[in-house]
């Protein structure tokens, strides 16, 4: 599949402030399942910093604009070209083992309710068991817009019965952690409309590590595994890890935010 | 009953070190003695060279008591001790670089993977990244303990921010100024060049993209912190700026210096906060003391930061058992320095063992330092060992355990006069470009009758260490 993506973030401060710092995760990694034939992150007013790739294979950038400044745009826009490969993470070049992922942060850290669900899940083979979970969080956890803030934790979601990507993928890793199951939290894109009108296209989901396979994708907002409607962005131990943009203003303004993303498809 | 070796005397006999500090403490009366001590601690007052007791709500700015009678090591003695703490440093080094890149001593089963990958400190943010010269701790502060003539085992390395190199300075510089005449009997290896090594040290690892004189850096997250004297102190002596948090930020892919004359690149951090700490955007982003965006300038090669962050996974007290497998898979050699035998309560075997003989042991937290949250056997009662065997049950992963060893002793002043008191020592292996060690250290001492705790924190003191000129 062709898809175009084109994603606006534009950050408002209601008094200047002196300066912004950023970290972005914004550039999607090469692998058998997704290939980018054109890729730009531009920052209004920024100058690029250190960049690298990390030990997770993710493209990290840094940029900070100097001040005073009321408002910053940071804009995406590319093509990539995807491939259905059922979740597996093929041919992506990493170096952290996966044991390093075994690790709870807050967001992520398994109460006695995710514990239940993970064990009500557990099973002798390791992906009829990845595969269970995503399940039964998918079951326990309903989609609802709105239900859930961007610091829920996995636990307060599972307690709530309702939540949006985020908690899906977030009470996921803890759930697949807690039966020992190295899980990661996973960032990017999804094609979500075949009616051809831009819908709003911001995903996440979880990657779990199945001996034989690797890290497969995960999605329970879904019920699916990512397919070639997916472009991956980066991963991280929860959400906040692995969020596409990290940043800091210097000084005293408030910040607010307003997003758009459009993710097409173009026939081949 | 244990007997501990005492430094001084062999039975009735002086040791040679020693023959001359044993004429010059027979000749110093009680008064006079009364005199000096009250002397070096209005003197390490003034200079403010103070160390805070966390809990217990204590004095903050509660003086380290500093003791006059000197620890003597000779020339033979710490050649060895050189040797096997450069070889140390060299093999901890060589084990951080390995674990952030390939991982082959995991590969090559010689460390269990659960240990490194698992571990609280293992940082995932730096795994790939090779930082300059290949150097993650470049203060590497080992505690050594003597329990015989040539029986020297090491307890604990520190790899992150050891601290306390202060006190071996200061002391030094108080027993100079107090009995020179003791420094023209005796031939001691001088100390005083620490600062100018460190400088060295740091200035080596300059990042590639530096083409200058690096300018060099301390970071203290403040005068609140219990170092704070000696990171001002540091910075004095080697003519560097102490800067907080505040004073750096990150501009394009740069950290800067905000300064009167405006803003100055800096190459390398010599930070004294915790990884958690130094970057907002990375790690804690409630941190106010760090610099946000420091991490994406360090791993794309825009500064140094010292002690690399992720160092802490080589000086966890369960890694620690693995050190001499370390310095025989990088550098092909046998320890110099031997570890005290260590029996981790993960192990089902060794926590049986450590729970049948609780009384006879020295229980440690993995994670914990200062001589907190530990057990000495030997030296508890009955309800503190159940209280600990308890503690213990619960969490086996956070507990080691170690024989109580036979700390040497040194004679030192106390209220009835001399006596002998428990030391052990801390010296720090500077490693740059070269390694590099002064000859001494800091050396710790349970001022308390027949304790073996010789931490800062729980009522030790220092003293000053000899080695003597070959």
């Amino acid at each position: 599949m062709l898809l175009t993506v084109d994603h606006v973030t534009r950050y408002r401060y209601d008094q200047p402030v002196r300066a912004v710092v950023q970290s972005h995760r914004l550039t999607p990694a090469r692998f058998d399942g997704q290939k980018v034939l054109a890729w730009a992150v531009t920052v209004s007013g920024g100058e690029m910093g250190g960049a690298f790739r990390d030990g997770a294979g993710d493209w990290v950038q840094g940029w900070t604009v100097k001040g005073p400044v009321s408002e910053i745009e940071v804009r995406v826009q590319g093509q990539v070209e995807t491939t259905d490969l059922a979740g597996v993470l093929r041919g992506h070049r990493e170096l952290v083992p996966p044991l390093a992922y075994l690790r709870a942060t807050p967001a992520t850290e398994a109460d006695a309710a995710l514990q239940a669900l993970a064990a009500s899940a557990a099973q002798d083979d390791p992906l009829s068991q990845a595969h269970a979970l995503a399940f039964a969080v998918a079951g326990a956890i309903t989609y609802r817009p709105g239900a859930t803030h961007s610091h829920t934790t996995a636990a307060e979601a599972l307690a709530q019965g309702e939540g949006v990507c985020q908690d899906h993928a977030q009470a996921l890793i803890a759930c697949a952690r807690a039966l020992g199951v190295p899980a990661r939290y996973v960032a990017g894109y999804l094609f979500a409309s075949d009616d051809g009108q831009p819908h709003e296209a911001s995903h996440a989901w979880a990657e779990l590590h199945v001996p034989g396979y690797g890290w497969i994708g995960f999605d329970p907002a879904n019920r699916t595994c990512p397919d070639a409607r997916y472009i991956r962005l980066g991963s991280g131990l929860d959400a906040k890890e692995a969020a596409p943009i990290r940043g800091i203003a210097r000084g005293q303004g408030c910040e607010s935010l307003d997003v758009t993303v459009a993710v097409q498809s173009q026939a081949q | 009953m244990t007997t501990y070796f005492n430094e001084m005397y062999d039975g009735g006999q002086v040791r040679p070190p020693y023959a001359r500090l044993s004429d010059w403490m027979a000749s110093m009366p009680a008064d006079r003695r009364l005199e000096k001590q009250a002397e070096a601690e209005a003197l390490f007052r003034r200079i403010g060279i103070t160390f805070a007791v966390y809990g217990e709500g204590g004095d903050p700015d509660r003086l380290i008591p500093f003791d006059m009678f000197p620890r003597v090591f000779t020339g033979g003695e710490w050649a060895k001790l050189e040797r096997g703490i450069k070889q140390r440093a060299r093999a901890l080094n060589a084990f951080l670089v390995d674990v952030y890149g390939r991982g082959e001593i995991v590969r090559a089963g010689r460390i269990p993977a659960h240990l490194v990958y698992q571990n609280e400190a293992f940082e995932r943010a730096v795994v790939g990244f090779v930082p300059p010269k290949g150097v993650y701790s470049h203060i590497v502060g080992i505690d050594i303990v003597r329990t015989g003539p040539t029986d020297f085992y090491v307890l604990e390395d520190n790899c992150r921010t050891p601290s306390g190199v202060s006190y071996m300075l200061e002391s030094r510089e108080m027993m100079m100024r107090m009995f020179p005449d003791l420094f023209r009997e005796n031939r001691i290896e001088p100390v005083d060049r620490y600062h100018e090594l460190l400088r060295r040290t740091l200035a080596s690892v300059a990042p590639a993209k530096c083409e200058r004189d690096p300018t060099i850096v301390i970071l203290t997250p403040g005068h609140y912190n219990s170092a704070y004297y000696e990171h001002s102190f540091l910075a004095d002596l080697m003519g560097v700026e102490l800067v907080e948090g505040a004073d750096l930020f990150v501009d394009g892919a740069f950290v800067y210096m905000r300064t009167t004359q405006g803003p100055k690149r800096v190459d390398v951090i010599y930070r004294r906060i915790d990884d958690a700490f130094i970057d907002p955007l990375c790690f804690r982003p409630d941190s106010m003391l760090g610099i946000p965006g420091l991490m994406d300038v360090y791993r794309s090669g825009g500064v140094t930061i010292c002690s690399a962050p992720g160092a802490g996974v080589a000086d966890d007290k369960a890694v620690y058992t693995y050190v001499p497998e370390m310095v025989r898979f990088y550098l092909g050699e046998e320890p110099i320095l031997n570890n005290v035998p260590t029996w981790k309560c993960a192990e089902r075997d060794d926590l049986g063992h450590v729970l049948a003989n609780l009384g006879d042991l020295v229980v440690k937290e993995v994670h914990g330092s200062g001589g907190y949250g530990m057990l000495v056997g030997p030296k508890s009662t009955k309800a503190e060992i159940e209280e600990f065997r308890a503690r213990i049950v619960a969490d086996p992963g956070n507990y080691i355990a170690q024989p109580t060893l036979a700390l040497s002793t040194t004679p030192t002043f106390v209220e009835e006069g001399i006596a002998p008191r428990h030391v052990d020592l801390r010296p720090y292996c500077l490693v740059g470009e070269k390694i590099e060690l002064v000859p001494g250290g800091m050396t710790r001492v349970a001022l308390k009758d027949g304790s073996l705790v010789v931490n800062s924190s729980q009522g030790g003191g220092v003293k000053d260490t000899w080695v003597l000129a070959e």
